[in-house]
């Protein structure tokens, strides 16, 4: 099991190679990428930064809950800080284990877990120059206004 | 009078222009105490009136108690993936 804040490109088949093990019949890796739109803007990139100690302690919290519920030590996850541009990848979880359902429903709950609880943050630099913090927890209709 | 960091980040440090704070610290101050402190100070407007708060980086409660060793800090709403 490991969890890391990086700074440079991930290598997505490092991490894959990481976590197989020879028991393990299943590998699920999970990748969240820059994409081109957001809420109908178009974006040019993404400034991600992070509580670094924080987002450091709350995903290893969830690596080791995920370990736990699911049943499998064969858990890296990888997340990105500073600028990205569009299709780099952001976050990069995988997990290996016996059987093909753990490993899915485990990928499913880090992902998830991480978007609730991990403190990290992104300003979109739009195409037009400007750029925004993100808030999801603002809804469209209060965007729009 | 003692006091203690509070960190800002991200839409929060640009409310505030800054990204670390020091607020004074009352006997038996609570994470609540350290907020209202937080969001009486100018720009703070643009915070919402209940915004995560964390000690010594894990999440915690309003009626949490804060010394000085502590570090806090105001989470705006997460972002990250």
């Amino acid at each position: 099991m490991r969890t890391a804040l990086v700074r440079l490109p991930i290598d997505v088949s490092a991490l894959l190679g990481e976590v197989t093990c020879p028991a393990c019949g299943a590998s699920s890796i999970f990748l969240g990428t820059v994409r081109e739109l957001n809420e109908g803007r178009a974006v040019q990139g993404i400034d991600y930064t992070a509580y670094d100690a924080m987002a450091k302690g709350q995903m290893d919290h969830i690596a080791r809950e995920a370990a736990e519920r699911f049943g499998t030590e064969h858990i890296v996850i990888e997340h990105r800080l500073g600028f990205l541009a569009l299709g780099e990848v952001s976050v990069a979880i995988a997990v290996a284990h016996e059987r093909r359902a753990p490993a899915m429903d485990a990928t499913r709950y880090i992902i998830e877990e991480l978007k609730r609880r991990v403190p990290v943050w992104k300003r979109e630099h739009y195409a037009d120059g400007s750029r925004e913090w993100v808030d999801p927890t603002r809804t469209y209709a209060e965007l729009a206004k | 009078m003692p006091s203690v960091r509070v960190l800002l980040f991200a839409s929060y440090a640009d409310a505030l222009g800054a990204s670390a704070i020091d607020v004074e610290l009352t006997p038996g101050a609570r994470v609540r105490d350290i907020l209202s402190s937080v969001l009486a100070r100018s720009g703070a407007h643009r915070l919402p009136p209940s915004p995560m708060v964390a000690v010594n980086a894990e999440y915690a409660q309003m009626d949490d108690l804060v010394t000085e060793r502590d570090e806090v800090a105001i989470i705006p709403p997460v972002a990250g993936g």
